[in-house]
């Protein structure tokens, strides 16, 4: 089995808000990213699919097929968009890193084809980033 | 649906790899350049992953502000600019960066305010870098 990952980048704004607190309650747990002004990354997203090399192509899948998947899923719905505020799965799910990363597992799912979507990660700042495995798979080293 | 949240850190160490247990010019042999007497350093980078389920009214595994507290108090304050040898830590272990993965394990599990600590990652350089995920296979 191979293990392909691709890249690809997009830029979007956010704020972290649950309606259920009070806005002390929401400054108290998100801090800056409280500010109901929003604020904005450059995100990057990593695809990682695993399969086996077609013996016929040399590939595991086709990287023109992978990139156009994860552009029309994830890229072009949340590029230059405010997550909030334009992207329905974020108005009851507070637009975390790690929630991007499920929302974009959840749109991914299924999609591309010849290959198991096997992670995916999205990086919010070089520093900061959160995996998606799935709901079969446990987050822990026991089961990668 | 279980996620892993990660966090990037960095500290800068001085180190010397010495085993008592060899004699200087098996030390020599086997530690090369990072034998020689007087220690050198490296500035470390450090990961630190967490695993859980995504609190539904956070939307976090782990709140990044708790995280960065913890590994602040208790790995970079103890660590940076400091000499990894003189450490409590390493008074027993060669102070290597396998050894530096498994004691900075060891000083943050159990004391998460949330979540399962997945693994620790630290660079010692670019272009080499060490993973350890506690007593289980790495993937």
């Amino acid at each position: 089995m191979i293990l392909l990952t691709r890249k690809a980048e997009f830029s979007a704004a956010h704020y972290y808000w649950n309606d259920a607190w009070s806005a002390a309650e929401n400054q108290r747990i998100f801090g800056k990213c409280a500010n109901r002004n929003g604020h904005g990354h450059n995100y990057t997203l990593e695809v990682t699919v695993a399969g086996e090399v077609n013996p016929q192509t040399g590939f595991v899948v086709d990287l023109k097929q992978l990139k156009d998947v994860m552009h029309s899923e994830v890229v072009d719905v949340y590029d230059h968009r405010h997550l909030n505020l334009e992207i329905p799965e974020f108005r009851d799910r507070v637009p975390t890193v790690e929630n991007i990363a499920v929302s974009a597992w959840e749109r991914l799912e299924g999609k591309i084809h010849g290959a198991k979507l096997e992670r995916v990660r999205v990086y919010e700042t070089p520093d900061l980033y959160a995996d998606c495995f799935g709901a079969d798979r446990s987050g822990s080293g026991a089961s990668r | 649906m279980t996620v892993t949240f990660t966090r990037r850190y960095k500290f800068s160490a001085s180190h010397r790899l010495d085993c008592e247990a060899l004699s200087p010019q098996e030390n020599r042999d086997v530690y090369g350049k990072c034998n020689n007497p007087h220690g050198h350093g490296h500035n470390y980078r450090l990961e630190v992953s967490v695993s859980g389920p995504v609190d539904r009214a956070t939307g976090m595994v782990i709140n990044m502000a708790d995280l960065d507290a913890l590994v602040g108090q208790s790995v970079v304050e103890r660590f940076h600019l400091a000499n990894l040898n003189v450490d409590p830590l390493f008074q027993k272990e060669v102070p290597t960066t396998e050894n530096l993965c498994r004691a900075i394990h060891r000083l943050l599990t159990g004391s998460l305010p949330a979540g399962k600590l997945d693994r620790i990652r630290i660079e010692e350089t670019e272009n080499n870098f060490f993973e350890y995920a506690g007593e289980v296979a790495l993937g």
